[in-house]
């Protein structure tokens, strides 16, 4: 069972302020933290327990600048076997097209029975990148899977829908499948994991060696020509509560009384 | 023909809402840029949903097969390639619901057609296109402008336009006729719903809700202390579902469960759009949250900057008896 995992470094935003960049078309990124997308966390993790059931090897791949080495590294710790970095150089301000045919280039010539990736990253949502990868690969695929069981030569997956309710479909191998978070619980990755792992030799590769032109890719290869950025207006709508602490209390524990009902 | 064509969105032989947001906003984009809205309709007995449909456009496509029974990808990817490809629709528009995320980029790639996945809202500039999308969980908005194409495909976030729809139009229904259908190698086999909970959270007056703010599983009990206190029960979003620091059925927004509180208390949820589609038409929604500008803020009617848990002990002492 050899799978290949997609994964993506990403801004860590979810307990930060953001502030948007001089030219409004991106965040400004100097004080965020880096890891790996949350959503590709977990396809990693499936990645390894599949392997861990049923033998072959786990290859992940990035699409990133030199520090998405740190993403690598950490899946390598969590027991992927072999990395690849795509150096992303010629594809800043790709669409989700531009990012799929560096990994399409990449991934055609591996070895799969099953590639893995997050539904999703958490930095432009796009949620697009792994299906069209699916399509050019000419590969079944499912998205959103809570549950990936193998089965000779096909797999069943339980895809998350809507009002708490899932589908359960089977696909023959290979194929690839979009991970939704919740599916496993991901290993925790220590330092000293991380340590074990920085002899593994990391291939890497550009898109001038996969035969792809910058016209294909990057902001000339993708279909939007201008991104601005704004921050939400804060608090809209909401009466925003001031004062000490006390008193903010004082203030929502009537506010919970009255709508609540509670006397 | 200068069309906009719409997928409606069903399951269990039930019209989902998603297909009259969908029409909403393809109405209002149809007459002001004069073109036609068109609905194509891939099931199977489908006469009663086609009923509710013809009065809410200009053409209404309709393929009855059994191959179209309960959705999977293969059968609807293979329809969709030929009445894109038959029609040539300037804009064709599906939800960004499990079957759209599904179904959209594929398509995209088979047709080779630009998307524009998960928007909030689109319109047309000087024959650009132009969307409105969220990005970084919610925290940011982004205004994207398109290089012009022949075709867009754009998939809608749901809850962005009403679901009441109009029925100012009217179409006459057109059977397509089916393609030679492929062989499928993924197959629909059941839909599983979630066990029964210990604790029914949408029947509960006050719900008292914690998000990844909560930090690790430990703190929930001093969440629990206030819960039990104020006689609220309590609920949680996903991300503290996905670590299973509560179960599934307590779970609050798009893919667990929709609440109408007389009072929702959200502590520590930045507030994505799916936790709000499953929330915001609480009577009242308090949130706290330590940044001002997380979009929680946005749908409830009194907010609280500041650390949930220098708040709810001092909290917890008003309702002492």
């Amino acid at each position: 069972m050899d799978i290949v995992a997609c994964i993506k470094q990403v801004p860590e935003v979810a307990e930060a302020e953001l502030e948007i960049g001089r030219d409004g078309s991106e965040i400004d990124r100097e004080d965020l933290v880096m890891d790996i997308n949350e959503w590709d966390n977990y396809a990693v993790e499936e990645a390894v327990r599949l392997k861990e059931s049923h033998g072959g090897k786990v290859t992940v791949v990035t699409l990133g600048d030199e520090n998405a080495e740190d993403v690598l590294r950490r899946a390598l710790a969590m027991g992927a076997d072999e990395a690849i970095l795509i150096d992303e150089e010629s594809f800043e301000g790709s669409d989700a097209f531009g990012v799929a045919k560096g990994l399409y280039r990449v991934v055609k010539d591996l070895s799969y029975d099953l590639i893995l990736t997050g539904a999703q990253a958490s930095d432009n949502g796009w949620a697009q990148v792994g299906l069209i990868l699916a399509e050019w690969l000419g590969l079944p695929f499912a998205s959103l899977a809570m549950d990936i069981v193998i089965n000779g030569d096909k797999v069943i997956v339980h895809r998350e829908l809507e009002s708490n309710t899932q589908e359960k479909s089977e696909l023959s191998l290979p194929a690839l499948i979009t991970v939704q978070t919740g599916i496993n619980d991901p290993r925790y990755v220590s330092i000293m994991g991380i340590r074990k792992v920085r002899n593994i030799e990391i291939r890497e590769t550009d898109c001038e060696k996969l035969g792809l032109s910058e016209t294909e890719i990057g902001s000339e290869g993708s279909s939007v020509t201008s991104r601005t950025l704004s921050l939400p207006s804060s608090g809209e709508g909401a009466e925003m509560l001031t004062g000490t602490l006390n008193e903010i209390c004082e203030k929502t524990a009537q506010i919970i009384r009255d709508k609540g009902g509670i006397d | 023909m200068e069309e906009i064509l719409v997928l409606a969105e069903h399951r269990r032989g039930k019209l989902r809402d998603i297909t009259f947001e969908m029409l909403n906003f393809a109405s209002a984009f149809a007459s002001q840029n004069g073109v036609q809205l068109t609905v194509l309709l891939l099931g199977q007995d489908i006469s009663e949903m086609a009923d509710r449909l013809e009065n809410s456009c200009d053409n209404l496509l309709l393929l009855d097969s059994p191959e179209l029974g309960s959705y999977s990808p293969g059968p609807y990817l293979q329809a969709l390639e030929k009445t894109i490809q038959e029609r040539s629709p300037f804009l064709t528009l599906i939800g960004h619901t499990a079957i759209g995320m599904d179904l959209a980029p594929p398509l995209a790639a088979r047709l080779t057609i630009p998307l524009m996945s998960d928007c909030l809202d689109a319109m047309l500039d000087n024959g650009h296109l132009e969307v409105q999308r969220q990005i970084y969980g919610g925290k940011i908005n982004a205004n994207l402008r398109l290089k012009p194409f022949d075709q867009y495909l754009v998939t809608l976030r749901p809850g962005c336009f009403s679901a009441s729809v109009s029925h100012d139009r009217s179409a006459e229904k057109v059977a397509i006729k089916p393609p030679d259908w492929s062989y499928f190698r993924r197959r629909f086999l059941e839909y599983v719903e979630a066990e029964l909970a210990d604790v029914d959270i949408t029947a509960a007056d006050i719900l008292v809700s914690v998000g990844r703010g909560i930090g690790k599983p430990e703190n929930i009990s001093l969440i629990e202390e206030f819960a039990d206190a104020i006689g609220a029960t309590l609920s949680c979003s996903r991300p503290v579902a996905d670590k299973e620091w509560l179960p599934k059925s307590r779970q609050v927004g798009t893919s667990g469960k929709t609440v109408r509180p007389r009072v929702y208390i959200a502590l520590g949820i930045s507030g994505a759009f799916q936790h709000q589609a499953g929330m915001k038409n609480a009577e009242t929604i308090i949130a706290v949250n330590k940044d001002g500008r997380a979009p929680i803020f946005n749908v409830a009617h009194y907010g609280i900057v500041g650390d949930l848990f220098q708040v709810i002990p001092v909290l917890k002492e008003k309702f002492a008896k």
